[in-house]
């Protein structure tokens, strides 16, 4: 048998994909720079990105996972508020900071126990699975606290440094998001368990055929999804250091769009955790750019529509002439 | 003892009855042809084989060990020594030919991290030896999107060819392939058998079919409509025998 030449060019319109979305952050930035000096050339906005960025962020690399194995999560939102919540809770009542950290991350994981069952075992959509899952999430956490907000006395103790500290004045957070990133690269495109996961998402027979238990992994992801959130609420919480009922609102939208925008498609078995990195940054900053401008908070929308849009379809022109 | 054995084994996927009282049975170091036609139930035969589905009713019986069909499954089948080319390929069409081989099977360290470089080699080896690529672009690295179906065959086929297996099952393996591939696939049954391997091989060409096996199997509608052995039958009154079983169901309907 033999096997046509233009095989090996595969890696570098990958590659393609990747610069290509450096560019236009770059150009984006310099963008910035060149119509709001004064902001955009100091370093503290900088700083401020690199602290509030990560919230989406660890959220943006969870739901990559997701879409690589062509499911889709909409309750994450939710489920930051719920099991922020929790830990405010739980911390506010017995003072303990690990058993709040336990509670809420176990709280995110069970959440995503019960949307992968749904999915697998009963077989429902996971976008109709994780919007009803949403509501009732939300609904939860409003019922439980009344819609009062809850503030916390965080900023004494050691876990602040580490949740919401600088470390070499780099604010703390995006370093989780930096962690976290290389971690979950690592288990998707070197650990078993992630190319699982892209199996599943490109042909979930297929992947039954050889043997892996496919309910199982959908599962998995589901419940990582779950923790990501819960964690990236843990870090918003330490920032703002109280607990308000409409925490995570607004989230899901930047959160698709950073994932979208890095290239990551919804079809599944394909997905870059580098480009869900960029895009985070992108969609992070856009908001502050665009009113640094001059421009008011309602050109944010129609901007930020635009960059989807144009990215996305460079994304899939790029991938159709591979 | 046989390798397999299947007693009144019945499976049906919501109203639809597949198999209705399978008996079957694959000896050691023995290839068994089947035959039938299409949505017979062949294919639905050897998933149960293979532990994708199980059985609604009926044992089974493999290397003499009961098979209980709420634990049985594929990963259990691959280490009791069953390898399985599907009709249906099991390939993913987005990911490294390299992955495709190895899938449910990783090379890995202990903390499940895939030895890449490893894979790859032996990936390369299979193509070489196994499968026997000769293009330049050949690469363990592509996609299986960009091969020809042909190709795709040749690699699952190889893939079946590499985890040394007891029984090695072949659904219509060479329904994709070039005549000369065809050649090689036969080869590649009998080399089964001169190892001293079984093999059950489903095509719906006899003439493939009748120099490789040793007994054959018909099956009709979900049931085991005739069992023959090679040396008491001639390829011409096969044919004519699964004509007159179709000519029977023709009369039934
Ligand atoms: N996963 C499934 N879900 C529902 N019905 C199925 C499934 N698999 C098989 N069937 C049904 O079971 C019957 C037998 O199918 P099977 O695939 O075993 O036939 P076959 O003999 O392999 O046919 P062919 O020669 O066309 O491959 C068919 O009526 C088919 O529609
Ligand atoms: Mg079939």
């Amino acid at each position: 048998m033999k096997l046509a030449e233009s095989k090996t060019t595969l890696d570098y319109s990958r590659y393609k994909l990747q610069i290509g979305l450096v560019i236009i952050t770059f150009l984006i930035f310099i963008l910035f720079m060149i119509t709001s000096p004064d902001v955009f050339l100091s370093p503290r906005i900088y700083r401020s990105f690199l602290s509030t960025v990560p919230f989406v962020g660890v959220m943006a690399l969870g739901l990559t996972l997701v879409l690589a194995m062509g499911e889709i999560d909409l309750s994450f939102p939710a489920v930051m508020a719920l099991s922020g919540f929790v830990f405010a809770s739980i911390f506010g009542s017995t003072g303990s900071i690990i058993l709040g950290l336990i509670c809420s991350m176990a709280v995110g994981a069970v959440v995503g126990f019960m949307n992968g069952t749904l999915v697998t075992r009963i077989g429902i959509p996971s976008i109709v699975v994780t919007l009803g899952m949403q509501f009732l999430i939300r609904g939860l956490s409003n019922v439980l606290s009344q819609g009062l907000a809850k503030p916390m006395t965080l900023d004494e103790t050691i876990f602040y440094n580490l949740f919401a500290g600088t470390f070499l004045t780099i604010p703390i957070q995006s370093l989780w998001f930096l962690g976290l990133a290389v971690l979950l690269w690592f288990i998707l495109f070197r650990h078993k368990f992630g190319e699982h996961v892209l199996f599943v998402g490109d042909n979930e027979d297929a992947t039954r055929m050889m043997g892996v238990n496919v309910n199982r992994v959908k599962i998995m992801v589901f419940m990582l999804m779950g923790v990501m959130a819960s964690f990236a609420g843990i870090l918003d919480l330490f920032k703002m250091r109280t607990w308000w009922p409409t925490m995570g609102e607004g989230y899901l939208m930047m959160t698709m769009a950073a994932v979208f925008v890095g290239g990551t498609s919804m079809f599944g078995g394909e997905a870059t955790i580098f480009g869900t990195f960029v895009g985070a940054f992108l969609i992070g900053s856009l908001e502050a750019g665009i009113v640094a401008a001059g421009l008011s908070g309602f050109w944010t929308r129609l901007i930020y529509g635009l960059l989807i849009l144009v990215a996305v379809t460079l994304h899939t022109v790029l991938k159709k002439n591979r | 003892m046989s390798l397999v054995e299947l007693k009144n084994i019945y499976k049906s996927f919501g109203g639809v009855v597949a198999l209705r009282g399978i008996n079957f049975e694959i000896g050691s170091n023995e290839v068994v042809g089947i035959l039938g036609d299409n949505g017979a139930g062949k294919s639905t035969l050897i998933k149960i084989i293979t532990g994708l589905h199980p059985f609604d009713d009926g044992e089974m019986y493999i290397k003499g060990q009961k098979i209980d069909p709420k634990t049985y499954s594929v990963k259990m089948a691959h280490e009791m020594g069953i390898e399985t080319v599907y009709q249906e390929k099991a390939l993913a069409a987005k990911q490294a030919l390299w992955r495709n081989i190895f899938l449910g099977r990783q090379i890995t360290n202990r903390f499940g991290f895939i030895k890449v470089k490893e894979e790859k080699e032996i990936t390369n080896r299979i193509m070489r030896d196994i499968i026997g690529f000769t293009g330049i672009g050949a690469n363990p690295d592509s996609t299986i999107k960009t091969l020809s179906g042909g190709e795709q065959q040749g690699v699952a086929i190889g893939r079946a060819m590499h985890f040394d297996a007891d029984l090695v099952i072949l659904d219509e393996p060479t329904i994709a392939l070039s005549l000369q591939e065809v050649r090689k696939v036969l080869n590649f049954i009998r080399k089964i058998k001169e190892n001293g391997k079984s093999c059950v091989y489903i095509s719906h060409n006899i003439a493939n079919v009748y120099p490789v096996s040793d007994r054959f199997v018909a099956i009709d509608r979900g049931q085991v409509v005739g069992n023959y052995r090679r040396e008491d039958i001639t390829l011409e009154e096969l044919n004519d025998e699964l004509i007159r079983l179709t000519k029977v169901k023709e009369g039934n309907n």
